[in-house]
Order: C-alpha cells, then sequence, then structure tokens
C-alpha cells in the first residue's frame, strides 16, 4: 500500500510538472515577436490588412494570452495537441509521422557510438602508451570538440561528393522507389552518415569513459588475481574486467538519450532526415506554435515519466531507499 | 605479463576488410536494383518548400512551382511578355476594356475526368480575388458571367490591363468547383494538399517537407504532352546537400538557386548546366529601405547623401562576385515598363557630406553625425547581412554611425519593418509581372499600413506618384502606360526613399541533356508541359 500511495503521490506530482511545463512553453513562445501569420505572409509575398487581420482571426492569434492559454491548457487536458497552422494536420499525426525516423537515427547513433565507443576504448585502455591510445584519444578529442552541423557537412562533403558511396540526404530514394527488403536496404544505406554524425560525439564520450574505466578495472586486485591463475587475457579482459568496466557507460548513456534528441536537431537538418528533430527546427523557425508546443509537450512527458519509472523502479530494487517519499 | 604490450586478442580473419567491403557493394547494389528508367523521371530538386499546392489563395515560389504543373489557368505568357492561349484558346476585351471575354478550350478535363467548363473559370477568379494576398491584382474584377460552358466574360469596374498577366498560373489556377466549392474556406481546404488539377501533371503522393510526385496526365488536353512520366520534387533542408545532389546527378531541375558561391561549382560539372534566363517577370529587387517617417531620413537631401555614400558595383562586383546585376530603380529591368533613365546614383562621398552638410546634419565628436540601425533579413546571407555588414564601414565615410542589428527569424524581423519600428533595412521585393500587382504596394501612401509588411513600410508619401499610379494601372494604350510608369519611377529613384541595390541572382541548374527549358516569364513557376530530354 506504501509503494502504492508513493506512486500515486509521484503521478499527481508529475501531472503538476507536466502543467508547469505547459503553460511556461507557451508563455516563452508568447513572449517571441512575430507569429506564425508573418510566417506565412512572407511565404506569400505580402498580404493586405485584411487578409493579415483575416489569418489572425482565423488562427485565433488575435486573442489575448490568457484566452489562448486557457483554450491551450482545455485542449492538451482533453488529449488534443491542436492543429499545426503551417501544415493544417493535426499535431499528433505530424508527430507520429515522424517519430520512426528519429528513433531509427537515435538507435543506430546510441548502438554505433556504444559498440564502436567502448571497443575502442577497451582497446585504448590495454595500451594506454601506444599508438593506438593516442589515436583514440585523438579520435575523442575531435569527436568531442567539433560541432556537430560541422562534422555533418564534412562527412556529407568526404562521402557524398569526393568518395561518392554515400546518399547526401533524404530518408530513401524516392526516385528508384524501391519496396520491401530493397526499401529497407536503402533506409540503411541513407541512415550511415546521419548516425555516424550523431555517433561521433557521443563515440568519444564513451571511448573516453570506457578507457578511464577499463584502465581502472585493469589495475584491481581481481584483475591481477586472474591473471595469475592464468586465465588467457581474453578471458581476463571480457570475463572479468569488462562487465564491471561497462557499468559508467551503460549509466551514462542512459542520461545521454535526451542530449541524443538535441543532437538530433541538427543531424537532420544537415541530413535532410524527416524526424522529429527537422520538424521541430522547422516549426520553431516558422512559429508554428501548436507544433512546437506538441513537440515539447511530448519530449516533457518522456522526460517526465522515464524518471518516474525510473524512481519507482529504484524504490523497488533498492528497498534501503525510504518509502516515505 | 608486460602490460605495456598484452597478447592479442583475437588473431582476425585477414580478409576481412575485403569481405566487409563486398558486402557492402551488394548491399548498395540491392540498393540501386530497383532504380527506374531515367529517361521517364523529372527530379526536381528545392530547398523552398510549399505550405500546400493552391496558387489561388497562397502566393510564394514554393507553391507556384507546383502548382503550375497541377492546375492550368486561362492563360500563359511567352518570353516575350505575350500572352498565349492555354486554357483559353482565345480572348478579347469589349466595353472599352471594361469586360475580358474568354473562349475555353473544347475538350479540357479535370485530372478526375470531369470537364472543365466556364462555371469553373469564373469560381477560380473569384476564389482568387477573394483569397489571395495580393489584392490589388483582381479589385477591379466585379462579376463574372458564364453564358456557356464555354465562354466566360469578367466584367470589371475600370479597365485593367495587368488582368492578363493576373490569369497566368501564378495567380489562378483553374480549380473544380465541384471539389473546392463545398463550402470549406479555401485557404485551409484539405485538398490543397491532395489537389485536382487540370495541368500537364497529376497529383500523386505528398510527404510533407521530403517530396512531391506527380505523375504524367494521360488526358491532358494540349496533344503530346507532357513528356515525363513522373515529376518529382525533392525537398532538401539544407542547400549544401542539394548542391551535392546536384553534382551527383541525383537532381535533374532546380530553378531559383541564389546561392552565389556554389554556382562556379556547377558550373564546372560535367552534364550540369546553369542559366539566368527566365523568370523575368518575377523580378525580385534587392534593396535598402529607408524609414522616411523617421528624423533625419524624412530630409530627402539625408536620404540621397546614404545613396551616394554607397558603392553599387562594390556590391554587385566584390561582394557578389559579379553574379548579381545592379538594380537601378523600382522595376525590374527586364519588365517593359522599366526606365533606365534615372539617377543612377554613382557613389560620391564628398557630394554625400555635402547634402548633409545642408541638411544640417553637422559631425560631432569623432565625426560622427547621427548613429542609425540597419535591418536585414535572416535567411540569405550574400544578399542581406553581408550588405548591411558592408554599410557599417561605408556609411561610417559620411558620419553614420551603423549598428548592424539582426533579427533570429523572419516573424521577428517582419515585425519590427512591417511596424515601422526601423532606420534603414536590407530587403528583396517582387516585381510579379505588372506594376500593379507588385509595385504599387511599395509607393502608395494610401497603402502606409502598420503591422503590414511589404506595403508602404518606409511611409514614403508623395501627391505626384499617387496620381501617376492609378492612372497608369487603368492606361489601355501600352505606351503612354509605359510613359507613366516611366515618369512614376524617375520620382522614386529621385526621391530615395529606397535606395536600389541589386537583383536577386536566380539561377535555374539543370541536367544538360533536358531540352525546352521553362525561359518564359514566370520560368518554372509556368507550366513545362514542353520540358523532356
Amino acid at each position: 500500500m506504501a509503494y502504492l500511495a508513493i506512486v500515486l503521490r509521484r503521478v499527481v506530482q508529475a501531472i503538476g510538472l507536466l502543467a508547469a511545463v505547459a503553460i511556461l512553453n507557451f508563455t516563452l513562445i508568447h513572449l517571441a515577436p512575430g507569429d506564425i501569420v508573418s510566417t506565412i505572409v512572407g511565404e506569400m509575398g505580402g498580404a493586405s490588412e485584411e487578409t493579415i487581420a483575416e489569418l489572425r482571426r482565423a488562427y485565433g492569434v488575435d486573442r489575448s494570452y490568457l484566452e489562448q492559454l486557457g483554450i491551450y491548457l482545455g485542449r492538451v487536458a482533453g488529449g488534443d495537441l491542436g492543429t499545426s497552422i503551417y501544415y493544417n494536420k493535426p499535431v499528433f499525426s505530424l508527430i507520429l509521422d515522424r517519430v520512426p525516423a528519429t528513433v531509427l537515427l537515435l538507435l543506430a547513433a546510441l548502438t554505433m557510438a556504444l559498440v564502436v565507443g567502448t571497443a575502442l576504448g577497451v582497446l585504448a585502455a590495454r595500451y594506454p602508451r601506444g599508438w593506438f591510445a593516442a589515436v583514440v584519444n585523438l579520435i575523442s578529442l575531435f569527436g568531442f570538440s567539433a560541432p556537430v552541423f560541422w562534422s555533418g557537412l564534412m562527412l556529407l562533403l568526404l562521402f557524398a561528393s569526393v568518395i561518392p558511396i554515400l546518399p547526401p540526404g533524404g530518408f530513401y530514394d524516392v526516385v528508384a522507389g524501391a519496396k520491401g527488403l530493397a526499401k529497407a536496404l536503402d533506409i540503411a544505406h541513407h541512415l550511415v552518415l546521419p548516425a555516424t554524425t550523431l555517433a561521433l560525439i557521443f563515440l568519444a564520450l564513451y571511448s573516453r569513459l570506457a578507457r578511464a574505466s577499463m584502465i581502472e578495472v585493469l589495475g584491481s586486485d581481481y584483475v591481477r588475481t586472474a591473471r595469475a591463475k592464468g586465465l588467457p587475457e581474453r578471458a581476463v579482459i571480457f570475463k572479468h574486467a569488462l562487465r564491471n568496466a561497462l557499468l559508467p557507460v551503460v549509466t551514462v548513456a542512459g542520461l545521454q538519450f535526451s542530449a541524443m534528441l538535441a543532437g538530433a536537431v541538427l543531424v537532420e537538418t544537415v541530413f535532410t532526415w524527416p524526424g522529429l528533430g527537422q520538424l521541430a527546427f522547422d516549426s520553431i523557425l516558422r512559429r508554428d506554435n501548436q507544433l512546437i508546443l506538441g513537440i515539447l509537450l511530448l519530449s516533457a512527458v518522456l522526460v517526465t515519466f522515464g524518471n518516474l519509472i525510473t524512481d519507482i523502479l529504484y524504490r523497488i530494487v533498492d528497498p534501503r531507499i525510504k518509502t516515505d517519499g | 605479463m608486460n602490460r605495456d604490450h598484452p597478447a592479442p586478442l583475437y588473431n582476425l580473419p585477414t580478409n576481412l576488410g575485403g569481405f566487409a567491403v563486398r558486402v557492402l557493394f551488394l548491399l548498395m547494389a540491392a540498393c540501386f536494383a530497383t532504380a527506374v528508367n531515367a529517361q521517364s523521371v523529372l527530379v526536381w530538386g528545392t530547398t523552398q518548400v510549399p505550405r500546400h499546392f493552391n496558387p489561388a489563395v497562397q502566393s510564394g515560389i514554393a507553391t507556384m512551382m507546383p502548382g503550375a504543373q497541377i492546375f492550368a489557368s486561362p492563360l500563359r505568357f511567352d518570353e516575350k511578355w505575350q500572352p498565349q492561349p492555354y486554357l483559353a484558346e482565345s480572348w478579347s476585351f469589349q466595353d472599352d476594356g471594361k469586360s475580358l471575354l474568354l473562349k475555353l478550350v473544347p475538350n479540357a478535363k479535370f485530372h478526375d475526368g470531369r470537364p472543365i467548363t466556364s462555371e469553373d473559370v469564373a469560381f477560380s477568379i473569384l476564389v482568387a480575388k477573394q483569397n489571395h494576398p495580393f489584392q490589388s491584382m483582381l479589385a477591379a474584377v466585379e462579376r463574372v458571367e458564364t453564358p456557356d460552358a464555354r465562354i466566360a466574360i469578367v466584367r470589371l469596374s475600370q479597365p485593367h490591363p495587368a488582368i492578363l498577366l493576373a490569369l497566368t498560373s501564378p495567380f489562378v489556377p483553374v480549380l473544380p468547383k465541384h471539389i473546392y466549392g463545398d463550402g470549406v474556406d479555401p485557404k485551409v481546404h484539405p485538398r490543397n494538399t491532395n489537389p485536382v488539377g487540370s495541368g500537364a501533371y497529376r497529383f500523386a503522393e505528398y510527404k510533407a517537407g521530403e517530396h512531391l510526385i506527380l505523375e504524367k496526365n494521360k488526358d491532358y488536353f494540349l496533344p503530346g504532352r507532357p513528356h515525363f512520366d513522373r515529376v518529382i520534387f525533392r525537398y532538401f533542408k539544407d542547400a549544401n546537400a542539394l548542391s551535392l545532389a546536384i553534382e551527383r546527378r541525383e537532381i535533374h531541375f532546380t530553378p531559383f538557386w541564389g546561392e552565389l558561391a556554389m554556382i562556379p561549382r556547377f558550373e564546372k560539372t560535367p552534364g550540369v548546366a546553369v542559366t539566368q534566363k527566365g523568370g523575368e517577370a518575377i523580378g525580385p529587387i534587392n534593396w535598402l529601405a529607408i524609414n522616411t517617417r523617421k528624423k533625419p531620413f524624412d530630409d530627402v537631401r539625408v536620404r540621397k547623401a546614404i545613396a551616394y555614400a554607397i558603392d553599387r558595383d562594390f556590391i554587385v562586383k566584390k561582394l557578389h562576385g559579379g553574379r548579381t546585376q545592379a538594380a537601378l530603380g523600382p522595376i525590374a529591368p527586364a519588365s517593359p515598363f522599366y526606365n533606365p533613365a534615372v539617377e543612377p546614383y554613382k557613389v560620391d562621398i564628398a557630394k554625400a557630406n555635402r547634402l548633409l552638410d545642408e541638411a544640417g546634419l553637422k559631425a560631432g565628436a569623432g565625426g560622427v553625425r547621427h548613429a542609425l540601425t540597419v535591418d536585414f533579413i535572416p535567411g540569405n546571407r550574400e544578399m542581406h547581412q553581408n550588405i548591411a555588414e558592408y554599410l557599417k564601414p561605408q556609411l561610417k565615410k559620411v558620419g553614420f554611425d551603423v549598428t548592424v542589428r539582426a533579427a533570429p527569424d523572419f516573424p521577428t524581423w517582419a515585425k519590427r519593418v512591417g511596424g515601422h519600428e526601423f532606420d534603414l533595412t536590407t530587403d528583396s521585393v517582387f516585381n510579379w509581372g505588372d506594376p500593379v500587382i507588385g509595385v504599387h504596394r511599395t509607393y502608395l501612401s494610401s497603402n502606409i499600413r502598420p503591422g503590414v509588411i511589404w506595403s508602404n513600410t518606409q511611409s514614403y508619401s508623395n501627391a505626384k506618384v499617387d496620381e501617376l499610379l492609378p492612372k497608369a494601372g487603368v492606361e489601355r494604350d501600352a505606351t503612354k502606360r509605359k510613359g507613366l510608369y516611366q515618369e512614376f519611377q524617375k520620382i522614386v529613384v529621385d526621391e530615395a526613399p529606397i535606395v536600389f541595390l541589386n537583383l536577386l541572382p536566380y539561377y535555374t541548374i539543370y541536367d544538360a541533356t533536358l531540352k525546352n527549358l521553362p525561359l518564359t516569364i514566370w520560368g518554372a513557376c509556368a507550366p513545362m508541359d514542353e520540358m523532356r530530354r
């Protein structure tokens, strides 16, 4: 019962937090100068005063801040994220359309960063003063320092122009019109560059983390004991050292997911990858407020409930955490 | 064990690298295996993403380009600014220019098989009149009569020569009344993104912001056209990615390209051609607007001094590498109404200083006469930000302390300029063919409307201009009309509410095997039913 009460209390707190986030988002966007009508009129090449007034009326942006906020909160409470003024489509369906591309990009980048980053880190720890460790250090430094849009453009130039083996952008080749497995392979082909770009920065982080952690673990007593027992080096590394060395990497990887989502905004823009990041970027520039608010609210929901679930799981897994809150 | 030289973990097979490359190629081969015959597809690349495809309610190149392929219009224009038959096989003005009779072709059908009648034409003209942002374009239309299925008579409140240009694809697509006449507001009609037209290509698929697929209209009313089975618009968020796709020959046609730095690369790319021809009616002029409502810019001598202080040649030749053309006045040089005989404002710092002295703007501490702000539209750095930054040292030569003010996005800039909260700003404004459509709005004092971008945001007011423009708008005699517009241009350039800088450079990048490019005055905003390989 105590657990149930805590869970309920946490859920109520999460809903309160989401409401506060929704109000804050709405207020901040409302404070920015200009609105969606300015964007539409700009794309039209101008419009008469009457047309502008009519558009403002039609889209409800002529109402007061409080009126607009009230309408927005009422709609969200009813599960309706509103309609994108720019696309003239429900926000929820627009977001849903873009989720698969972003999830695919994030998972590919995360896997690449984890696998390659850890492997590089482990190998660098094995040869800490050798040339390999120096190269890994250099890659890490580069990955950490280079802005993601710059490294994306460089990779684009290298592999789409100088050595043109990868496509310069998009999700799949619409001209080829492939279906089934061929389409899946085509998507994979298009995924290589954006996923690598996004992975680079996190790869740098994980390789350094894995290297540091591995060096520490390799210096511990139980590893020395394992070697003294005459275990093969492979068994020492993979059976004994790696598992423990991976713990901080996995912990950080979980925390980095939201940072990766932020990185995806730029990567999707550079590679015309039709995901949530590109949708968010475009909607911010266009002041398509309902769409921006929808994306922000969705992100807030994911983070809040992710934290809520972690919180609950912690309490179940670790009884030392008090149940009184 | 020596930890610096540990035993190897694995002995990797030596041929693994070769194997990986083979797998990669197999994957790529599978990806390319379904490639279709490139002869039947035209891939159109652009960074301009449309909200929808209905040009009757939305202006802008992004909508006009696909709109002109999906919808047919009553008329089209050739490269010599002459009207040509399209859905109307003939036309004539009657009642001293106060009526326009359109006779439609007999065999035209919408993509859903329904015949096109004069009812559809009348409906479309009225939809555009009520909803198109360029209200002056069809303001003179009182009603449209339809005495029979092939005759539409447009009744005008006054002679309106611009109506012929207005009845072309960028402005008046012929909409199916049986679809759009359902009472839904045409500006937000759901069929705007899934349209039924009667143009050379029919709508097949649209993924917002990704691609648009059009298919050949096999029942097109002009026999033997079009020549492609499919036209695919690919939308790019980033010009760099688009330029790479062009170089890789994945894109066959990219009109309205404005990134100058990349043009030399395209010119050197085998199989890729570059032209600046076509689209002259759009008339995109890049200028420096001056807020004449604010002191000291209400004094014509101060405005002229600014004009004399700016080296237009430097902008065109150095900042733009000689790839733009100088603009001298409010009407673009390709227009039949253009007047080249205006004050050219050759750079003359001494004269500028003299004018400022005469205006009583004396130099203070550090030689500063006046502090001012220059805004610029975010987006095209070469055309706006670079020019704004150039103005800082250049205007300092005549004693202006310039602050360049950036805006994070278009709405912010539009709010400042539309709200008349600026001193000077760079801007790009289009002529849109006839001065009635794209020029009058900037100079008529009746169009000083705070809050409305691309109205008379300079707050310019001149009684003679207010008299000339309405007169030119209704003048039926082409020579007299030209004369009126020439007089107007002289006055406006002389009074310098705007310093005209250059034409926006619109290049078309295309596959060199393409023939019959759209070189008419609307360029790629016109139907491309003749283009082929």
